[in-house]
Formats: structure tokens, sequence, C-alpha cells
């Protein structure tokens, strides 16, 4: 089962942990190759605001480029930026020889920005949902995990079976086995489902088995939430 | 091109060779070349059900092995025209059935047969997974208790994902739902699950009720498929399921105490 939540205490503590987390970064938009046209301009901008650059992370974003070379010497342009007090972190559009040019200079290819439709759009980081779409009943045995994003069943979850969501879970038909939402921690993920006979619901690690659910929630449409570290089950209206 | 349907249930003892056996001689006798096949090999009982047990020569394990061929071991029915039997190994274990064996003996039966009808052992190993991976259609055998419709529920997850169909991204396999050994008696006063009760779980289309009958039992031991039994309840309702699998419509019989009930309870409730 994937019970992976702090909540949970484990038997021994692993030397370290891998989560997925949100950063705001500065992103450098590159629209040349000119060295000493980028040294100039880095120079007055490190003047504006000294205390900016200092190791502040940036990622290179090749999307404006209008030299087309394919040969970008993303050493010599880490090297710059480093002494100008910007450490570059990774590279976000270009062709795929330019992102491999720069995965041997360390930079890694970062998925491309969702909102690139409009040149000017501000640089907001969107968490990537992925939603995971189940058109036929889950059947006792069966698991079925949408990672990065909510789950989404079209039919009957049987005994047996379990659902398992980063995010939230939207059942549309009868829940009887089990679901668990936001099982990386995000205590904002909710179930929600037509007919609560589940043999057990979790949001962010924090569950509830079949014996404990007020048998007035029973064969109810429900949504069921996270409120101050309680699990809350409430009534769809119509 | 002939059809290949598996008899199954997940759990022990709820009728699937009992069903196989009445399944595959209702198709016969409607003038369809059938075959059916023993697939729960070590434990072998089609045979005596279908009362050839003194006949089995070469069994399925030997065509899978190249030890005899199709002809040599397959049974001919004395009673019905157009039925033979492929008798399970008793003497070897679900090990012997390879995918690529079963595979040529179902392409060579395809040849001659209208409908191959696979006896499925319980379980969800090999020799279950063997019986339904090649099939088309299959009848889900469940009696109305909570277990045998959870490990029904289980066997259809896996006809879903890990049948040649289901890998091969194909038109998913046709389910029906036989529920056997049913009381309406015992169903009305609750102590057994009611018709509707094991269709809101299953959610696949019901293909026919047997009612419980001691005359199932009765002619196990002798070895006569139940649909043979001139007058008896659970005969009739395979007669009407394997007509209702042909294409007809047909209500359901022997689901209320009141033989006629069942209808009345299904569209009088709105």
């Amino acid at each position: 089962m994937l019970l992976r939540s702090p909540h949970l205490a484990s038997e021994e503590t692993p030397p370290f942990e891998l989560k997925g987390s949100l950063f705001t970064l500065t992103v450098l938009h590159l629209f040349q190759m000119d060295r000493t046209a980028i040294e100039r301009h880095l120079v007055e901008k490190v003047k504006q605001a000294p205390s900016f650059f200092n190791n502040t992370p940036v990622v290179i974003d090749l999307e404006g480029m209008t030299d087309s070379l394919d040969g970008l010497d993303f050493n010599g342009l880490y090297e710059l930026l480093r002494a100008h007090g910007m450490v570059p972190v990774g590279l976000r559009n270009g062709t795929p020889i330019q992102q491999a040019a720069a995965r041997l200079a360390g930079l890694p290819a970062l998925p491309e920005s969702r909102a690139n439709s409009g040149a000017k759009k501000p640089d907001k980081p969107e968490p990537a949902l992925h939603s995971r779409l189940v058109n036929h009943p889950v059947r006792s045995g069966q698991q079925i995990y949408a990672p990065d994003g909510d789950l989404i069943v079209l039919g009957a979850v049987s005994a047996g079976a379990e659902v398992i969501a980063d995010g939230n879970i939207h059942i549309y038909g009868v829940l009887r086995g089990r679901a668990l939402a936001g099982v990386r921690g995000d205590a904002e993920a909710r179930i929600f489902c037509q007919s609560l006979e589940a043999e057990l619901v979790s949001i962010a690690g924090r569950y509830r088995i079949s014996e404990q659910l007020d048998p007035a929630d029973r064969s109810k449409a429900v949504q069921i939430h996270l409120t101050e570290d309680r699990l809350v089950i409430e009534h769809l209206t119509r | 091109m002939a059809t290949v349907i598996v008899v199954t249930s997940g759990k022990g003892g709820v009728g699937k060779t009992t069903t196989s056996a009445s399944f595959a001689t209702g198709l016969a006798q409607r003038g369809y070349r059938t075959v059916v096949i023993d697939f729960d090999v070590g434990l072998r009982n089609l045979d005596l059900i279908m009362g050839c047990e003194r006949r089995v020569v070469y069994d399925f394990v030997n065509v899978i092995n190249n030890e005899a061929n199709l002809n040599q071991c397959l049974i001919r029915d004395k009673r019905v025209e157009n039925l033979y039997i492929l008798p399970a190994s008793q003497t070897r274990d679900k090990d012997a059935l390879t995918k690529e064996g079963v595979e040529r003996i179902l392409n060579e039966l395809k040849q001659g047969f209208d409908y191959i009808v696979c006896d499925s052992p319980a379980g969800i190993e090999r020799g279950a997974l063997m019986a339904l991976y090649f099939a088309d259609e299959a009848l889900v055998v469940t009696n109305p208790e909570v277990s045998s419709v959870r490990d029904s529920d289980r066997i259809l997850g896996i006809l879903a994902s890990r049948s040649r169909r289901a890998e091969q991204g194909d038109t998913p396999v046709k389910e029906h739902l036989v529920l056997a050994r049913y009381a309406p008696e015992r169903a009305d006063r609750g102590d057994m699950l009611s018709v509707d009760d094991v269709l809101e779980i299953l959610g696949i289309p019901l293909l026919g009720v047997i009612p419980e009958s001691l005359t199932v039992l009765q002619s196990s031991n002798a070895g006569v498929p139940v649909i043979l039994e001139e007058g008896s309840e659970a005969g009739a309702a395979y007669s009407d399921l394997v007509d209702r699998f042909l294409g007809k419509d047909l209500p359901h019989r022997f689901t209320s105490i009141q033989k006629k009930g069942f209808l009345k309870r299904l569209f009088g409730r709105g």
C-alpha cells in the first residue's frame, strides 16, 4: 500500500528522503549568443542590484533565441554567469542538440513552460497536473495509481480494489474498495464519490477504515477532505 | 471462425464444471460443433460429469507435448452429436500448460469447431490464466454469497487486464454472468444475496440463473450433464441460458418464489 506520509512513523529513519517541491527561479531569456554584448549587459544589471546577484540560481531560456546556431558555447556561458554571481541550474527550450550541449556543460533540460502560447505571459510556476481517467470499473485485486495528479474513475471501485492518487480522487460510481488521495503528502487533496461504502479512505496519510465510518455517511454521495489534520466527510448535495 | 468461451469463477466449487458440461452440451444439441476442454490439469473432473471417464486414453497435456495428436485425444460424446471432450491430465500439474501449446491446440480446434468451451480450474494461477487467456467470451459463474462474488470480481479484473484481447488492445472479452445455486426463498429471507445484489456489485449482463437443485448433484454423480435431465429446473435454466447466449430474448426463470415475479420486481420498481 502506498501510505507514504510523514504522519506514519517508520521503524527506522532513512538517511534521506526524496520529495517534489516547487521553487521560484529567475529565468534568463537569452536572445543572442554575443559574448561581449552579454557581458556588457550583465555588468550593468549587477551594478543596478548588486545584492540580487549573489549566487542566484538561474534557468537559461532559449525560447527567444534569434541565433539558430546549434553549437552554443554553454561552458563559456556558464563561466560568464558564475563570474557575475549567477548559478545556472538548467536549460529551458532550445533544440535537442542545444539541450545535449547544455547537458554536457552540467545544465539539465527543464520542461517547457506551460504558458508558452503568449510570449509575454508572466513566468508563474504552475504545478504540472496530469490527471488519469479510468473508464472501466476497478475490480477486486486491481490497483490504479495516478502519479502527479488526479484520478477519475467513471465506474465503481470494487471491494479489494485500490485507487491511489497524488492529487484528488473522483469516483462516479460506488466506492467499495480503498481510496488514497494525496499519497505524497498533499493535505489539500480530496476524495469524491457517488456512494461511500469504502473499506478505507485516506488523505495525505490520515486514514479511516470502514468500521470507523459513520453509518449515516454510508452509501451517500460525499466528499472527504482534511481539516486541521482530521478527515471530514461531507455529504454532496445536488 | 470458432468462438473460444472460458467458464471461470475464481472460487472453487461454484459450478464451473457443471456449467461447462451443460453449456457445451446445449450448444451441441442446437447443432453447433462444440468441444469442451478441461483445463484443471491434475484435478480432472469434467470427464466424470460428462460420463466419459472410462474412455480417456490420451489427454490435453499429451497433445501439448506432442505425444499424441488431437484426434486421438478428443472423446466423442455418445449422447449428443457434435459434442467432443478434451480431458485434462490427472498425473501432471498446471505447469504442463504452456501458452504456445495451448494456442497451437486452440488454433487446430478452431478449424473443426464452432465453439470451444474452456473449463477453467479455480484460483487465479497458471491453469486459470491459461484457460482465459485466449477467450473471446467468458461465462463468470458466481454463487449468491459474498466471497464468491468478490472472487468473480477479481477474475473479471484479470479478464480485463491479462487476457490476450486485453494485452493486444483488441475488443474486450465479452462477459456473461451465470448465477448458480440460487435459492429464491433464501434470498428473500436475506440469507443469500439476491440477483439484484450480485448484479449491482459485478455490473455485467446476466446470462442465466441456475436454481439450487438436488438434480445437479444426482446427475453429476451419474455422469449426465444436467441440461439433459428432462423436467429438472436446473436443466431448463441451462437450456434457457444456452438460448440466450445464442441471441434469444428469454425472461429469467426460477429467480423468485412465485415463478414469474422476477420481471415484475425488476420493472415494477421504477
